[in-house]
C-alpha cells in the first residue's frame, strides 16, 4: 500500500494485517529496503532483503553469527562505503527517498541516521568534547552556551549527566565501559537524529550496565526509530517491539516481538527461538 | 641415565649462551660508554661561556667561539623542519589514509629507498637544485638538504602512528556526519599527534649531526648569520674545519663542539623516551 504524504513523498505503510498485529495499528515506515542486494568484492551478504522499519518503535534484528544483520544495519547509514570492495544493489528509502541514488550527500545523511557501535569508542578527548563533537563539525549550535545546552541535553537523555555533570571536563577514556556507551549514544543524540542504529550496544558490558542501556533504549522509544542488532534473544525479546530474524543473509521472518516469540511463522524461526542452532 | 646426561649437556650451552650474550650485550654499551666519557673528557674543558657566545676569532685571540654556529645549526633545523616536515607528514596521512593501491605501495618503497640514500647524495642534489640556479651557497639550500632527508623518516613515522589509531575512532566520528577530510585531521591525526612528534623529534635528532649534505649547500660561515641567502655555519661542518685543521686550539674546540654536539642529540633522544613514557589517553 502506498500513500502521499503531504511532502509529496511516498511512504509505504507496513501492512497491519500482515504482520499479524491484532489492533488495527498502521505502521509508517522509516526505512524500507527493496531488492536489497549486498556484496563484499565478490561475497555476497545479503540476499533480496525487502523489509520495512517501523517509525518511532524499537526493531530488533536477530539471527546467528554472520548472517548479515550488522551489514544491512550499516547500510542504513552508508557506513558500509568505507569498506573498499562493498557494493549495494536495489534500494533503501529513508522516508520514501532511496539513499543509494547518485549525489546523495552521506554525511547529511549521517546526521539523520545516527550509530552506535558494539564496542564503545568515544574521543581521546574530554566527556563535553566528545559530545559536542557532532554540533560542532555540523555547526547546529551558534554559540557556547547552546552549546553547553544541548550537551547536557544529550547527557540527560543517555542517563548519563548526573554522573558526568561535575566533571565534564575530564578524558571520556576515563569512564567506565557502561558509561562510555551512554557517552557515545548522548555523542549520538546530541545531532538530534530520526533514527538511532545501535550494534550490539551491550555485548561488550556486564549485566548492570547492559540493563541501564536497556533502560535506556526504552526511555528513547517513541521520539527515535530505534534498530538494535543484538545476539541476545532475551535482550531483543525485553526492549523490542518488532523483531526480524535473519539467517545466512536472507530475511527469514519479520513481525512483532511477542508473535515472533510466541507463535513463529517460520519452521526456522521457532528452531533458533528455541536454541535448536545458532 | 642418558636423559641425565643430555640434561646436564644442554644446562651447560644454556650457560654458556647466557655468558655470551651477556658479553656482548656489555661489550655494545661498554663502548658507547668508552666514546662518550672520552668526548666528555676531552671537550669539558675548552668549554666556557665564551665558546656558547662569541665567533670564531683568530688563532692567538682569547675568547674565541662557535656561537655562529649553534644559531646555525639551529636555523638550518628550522628550515629543514619548515620544508620537511608539511610534505613529510601530508604523505603519511596519505599512505595511512589512502594508500592501499598500487600507488600507495610504490610510493612506500620509494620512500623506504630515500631513508637509505647517502647523505652526501642528498647534498649534492641540494647543491645542483638550489645552488647553482641561485649562484650562491645559502642556508635555503642547506635546509632543503636536511629536509630531503628528513622527509622520508617523518612520512614513514606518521603513517605507522595513524595505522594504530583503531578503526573505530575514525567510524565514530564519520558516523557522527563528518566529512572524510575531518574525520582524518580531526580525529585521526590529533590522535596519533602524540607519536608524531616523537617520530619528528628523532629526525631532528639525526638531521642535527649531518655533515656532509651542508659541506656544499651552507658550506660555512665565520660570522653570524644575517640572511637565509647567505652560506651559514653549523656545528658539524664547524667541527669538521677544526678537527682536520693544523691548530691545537681549534682541535680542542673541535672536541668542545663534538660533546655538545652529543648532549643535544642526547638530550633530545632522553627527553622523546620520558614523554613518551608519560603520554596516556591517545591511541589505543
Amino acid at each position: 500500500m502506498m500513500t502521499q504524504t503531504s511532502l509529496g513523498k511516498t511512504r509505504s505503510i507496513v501492512d497491519a494485517k500482515q504482520s499479524g498485529h491484532e489492533a488495527s495499528e498502521v505502521m509508517v515506515a522509516k526505512i524500507e529496503t527493496q531488492n536489497l542486494n549486498f556484496y563484499y568484492g565478490q561475497a555476497q551478504a545479503l540476499y533480496n532483503i525487502n523489509l520495512s522499519i517501523p517509525e518511532r518503535r524499537v526493531t530488533a534484528f536477530i539471527g546467528p553469527s554472520g548472517c548479515g544483520k550488522s551489514t544491512l544495519l550499516r547500510s542504513f547509514n552508508r557506513m558500509n562505503d568505507t569498506i573498499p570492495g562493498a557494493r549495494a544493489e536495489g534500494k533503501v528509502l529513508l522516508d520514501g527517498m532511496d539513499i543509494y541514488r547518485p549525489g546523495v550527500d552521506v554525511v547529511a545523511l549521517r546526521r539523520r541516521v545516527g550509530m552506535v557501535f558494539q564496542k564503545s569508542n568515544p574521543f581521546p578527548r574530554s566527556i563535553f568534547d566528545n559530545v559536542a563533537y557532532g554540533l560542532k563539525i555540523n555547526r547546529l549550535v551558534r554559540t557556547r552556551a547552546e552549546l553547553a545546552e544541548r550537551v547536557e541535553e544529550s547527557l540527560i537523555a543517555a542517563a548519563l549527566w548526573d554522573e558526568v555533570k561535575d566533571r565534564l571536563q575530564a578524558s571520556a577514556l576515563s569512564l567506565s565501559g557502561g558509561q562510555q556507551q551512554r557517552l557515545c549514544i548522548a555523542r549520538a543524540l546530541a545531532v538530534r537524529p530520526e533514527v538511532l542504529l545501535m550494534d550490539e550496544p551491550a555485548s561488550a558490558l556486564d549485566p548492570i550496565a547492559t540493563q541501564k542501556i536497556e533502560e535506556l533504549i526504552s526511555t528513547l522509544r517513541e521520539q527515535y526509530t530505534i534498530v538494535i542488532v543484538t545476539h541476545n534473544m532475551q535482550q531483543a525479546a525485553r526492549v523490542s517491539d518488532y523483531t526480524a530474524f535473519f539467517w545466512l543473509g536472507k530475511l527469514i521472518e519479520f513481525g512483532p516481538t511477542d508473535k515472533i516469540f510466541t507463535r513463529p511463522e517460520e519452521s526456522m524461526t521457532e528452531d533458533y527461538i528455541t536454541g535448536r542452532f545458532g | 641415565m642418558s636423559i641425565d646426561r643430555s640434561f646436564a649437556y644442554r644446562k651447560i650451552i644454556d650457560r654458556l649462551m647466557l655468558g655470551l650474550t651477556t658479553i656482548c650485550a656489555l661489550l655494545a654499551v661498554a663502548l658507547l660508554l668508552i666514546i662518550l666519557g672520552y668526548i666528555a673528557v676531552r671537550g669539558f674543558s675548552a668549554l666556557n661561556l665564551d665558546f656558547f657566545t662569541q665567533l670564531p676569532k683568530p688563532i692567538g685571540e682569547p675568547g674565541s667561539g662557535i656561537g655562529n654556529a649553534i644559531v646555525g645549526t639551529l636555523i638550518l633545523i628550522g628550515l629543514a623542519c619548515l620544508f620537511g616536515l608539511p610534505i613529510g607528514i601530508f604523505s603519511g596521512i596519505y599512505l595511512a589514509e589512502f594508500g592501499t593501491g598500487r600507488f600507495g605501495t610504490a610510493l612506500r618503497f620509494l620512500t623506504d629507498v630515500l631513508t637509505g640514500v647517502p647523505s652526501i647524495v642528498t647534498g649534492i642534489f641540494a647543491y645542483t637544485l638550489i645552488v647553482l640556479p641561485m649562484r650562491r651557497f645559502s642556508a635555503i639550500a642547506g635546509g632543503v638538504a636536511l629536509a630531503v632527508i628528513m622527509i622520508p623518516v617523518v612520512t614513514r613515522v606518521t603513517e605507522e602512528m595513524m595505522r594504530l589509531v583503531p578503526r573505530s575512532l575514525r567510524e565514530a566520528a564519520l558516523a557522527l556526519g563528518a566529512p572524510q577530510w575531518r574525520a582524518i585531521t580531526g580525529v585521526v591525526v590529533r590522535s596519533a599527534i602524540g607519536g608524531i612528534a616523537t617520530g619528528v623529534m628523532l629526525a631532528i635528532a639525526r638531521i642535527a649531526g649531518e655533515t656532509a649534505p651542508l659541506l656544499f649547500t651552507a658550506l660555512g660561515n665565520r660570522f653570524w648569520p644575517r640572511s637565509l641567502d647567505e652560506p651559514i655555519a653549523s656545528m658539524t661542518v664547524q667541527i669538521f674545519n677544526y678537527a682536520t685543521g693544523p691548530y691545537e686550539e681549534w682541535h680542542r674546540q673541535a672536541w668542545a663542539g663534538t660533546f655538545v654536539l652529543v648532549t643535544m642529540i642526547l638530550i633530545i633522544n632522553v627527553a622523546v623516551r620520558l614523554l613518551t613514557r608519560s603520554r596516556h589517553g591517545t591511541a589505543g
